[in-house]
């Protein structure tokens, strides 16, 4: 378990070795304060949406997931992808009227971010990956947690480092993208660095 | 150049989805490791942004405001699991490779940016050509990505070897970080710097200039 989930923060960080959510991560990561809240809605929904996946993958759509129907011979896995994106929608509906209603100064400081991040892809990505790789429910409970933490550091790091930058003197041609490029490059051969870690 | 070629060529080379707007960056940099994943991921986003502009242009005044996303990403989900479906059968080692990128078309950024912001508003056919004009201003990207990755990584291009490597005699040591996450944000970073300096006018000015449409 601890494995897994240094391995989803670090190794196998969704924004840095697999590219997602990739949209978001470049265009709010421009100031440190919107970055910061951006991030704990992508944990807050990560820790959420990937264990629900699960269940649903394991009762619903997996290979033989209906025989407590009877229809143990049924595949449902092509309807994930639909059905993910259902749920993602749905979850961050819910828990938008949760938080609101309960924890409202969670909800005020995640602001905007929470509908937003219902197409952000790396929240998809994280369900897929979760049925990819078989994950069970406890494991998924781990991954999600683990995926969106790492996600919400890449984001807090690159957006602390474009604050600064900003002071700096780019090349004209690279300022903006092109600069925020390279540097999520550094940060991903930091990231990948933590492969090296040796798990008792 | 006439309107319709302008629709056509325009989003290949002056405003570029990719390197201009911002949009569908995950996949161009994950399934560039080499030039034919790269083509076949090219290919299957050029299909469903194609059909799912053309489609949502058709029905465009029949879809009530409030649910119009809902009703988008319903259609371009359907259409990415019949490409999905379709690469399984029949290309099973390359779906493999892809992994979950086809299945992520649903959330790429071009896709629905371009329903929400020209299929909405156009007719089918101007649509139609905008999808692929799109489409295949991403694929160059991501082909230009994937020749240099995989040439420079391992000396072959699409499994072939141009530059034979020193482990089987040749002169060409591959570059092993070409083939890793990293080497990837830094060739597009140096792609973007490339463009803006042919494109002067691309570059971004002030330090909180806009980048283009913000997607997803």
């Amino acid at each position: 378990m601890t494995e897994l989930l240094l391995r989803a923060i670090f190794t196998d960080n969704l924004a840095l070795a697999y590219f997602l959510g990739m949209c978001t991560f470049l265009a709010v990561s421009r100031r440190l304060e919107t970055a910061f809240g951006l991030g704990l809605a992508m944990i807050v929904v990560e820790t959420v949406t990937v264990p629900v996946n699960n269940l649903l993958f394991t009762w619903l759509l997996g290979p033989g997931a209906l025989a407590w129907l009877g229809l143990g011979d049924m595949d449902l896995s092509f309807l994930v992808l639909i059905a993910s994106i259902g749920v993602i929608a749905a979850t961050v509906q819910i828990l938008e009227m949760v938080l609101d209603r309960h924890v409202p100064w969670l909800y005020r400081s995640l602001g905007i971010y929470l509908p937003l991040i219902t197409v952000n892809c790396a929240i998809l990505g994280a369900s897929l990956f979760m049925v990819e790789r078989r994950y069970d429910f406890s494991e998924s409970i781990v991954y999600g947690f683990g995926s969106g933490l790492g996600w919400a550091l890449a984001i807090w790091a690159l957006a602390a480092l474009r604050e600064r930058i900003d002071e700096s003197r780019v090349p004209k041609g690279l300022r903006g993208l092109g600069i925020a490029f390279i540097l999520t490059g550094f940060m991903s051969m930091g990231f990948a660095v933590f492969g090296g870690l040796q798990f008792g | 150049m006439s309107d319709r070629n302008r629709t056509l060529i325009d989003p290949i080379l002056v405003s570029n989805p990719v390197t201009l707007q911002v949009l569908g960056i995950c996949s161009a940099l994950a399934v560039t490791t080499s030039l034919s994943t790269a083509l076949v991921m090219s290919a299957a986003l050029i299909v469903v942004l194609t059909l799912s502009n053309g489609i949502i242009s058709l029905i465009r005044n029949h879809i009530p405001r409030s649910i119009r996303l809902i009703v988008q990403i319903t259609i371009i989900a359907s259409l990415v699991i019949v490409v999905d479906q379709l690469l399984q059968a029949y290309m099973f080692d390359m779906s493999k490779r892809l992994s979950v990128f086809v299945g992520l078309i649903v959330t790429n950024c071009i896709v629905l940016g371009r329903a929400e912001g020209f299929a909405m508003k156009n007719p089918p056919g101007a649509s139609l050509l905008d999808g692929i004009g799109n489409g295949l201003g991403y694929a160059l990207i991501l082909v230009a990505m994937g020749t240099l990755r995989e040439l420079l990584g391992a000396g072959t291009l699409m499994g072939h070897t141009i530059l034979p490597a020193v482990a089987d005699g040749g002169w060409f040591t591959p570059l092993g970080l070409m083939a890793l996450p990293p080497s990837a944000f830094f060739l597009l970073g140096l792609l973007v710097w490339a463009i803006r300096m042919i494109r002067p006018e691309q570059a971004e000015t002030a330090p909180n200039g806009k980048i283009g449409e913000e997607g997803e």
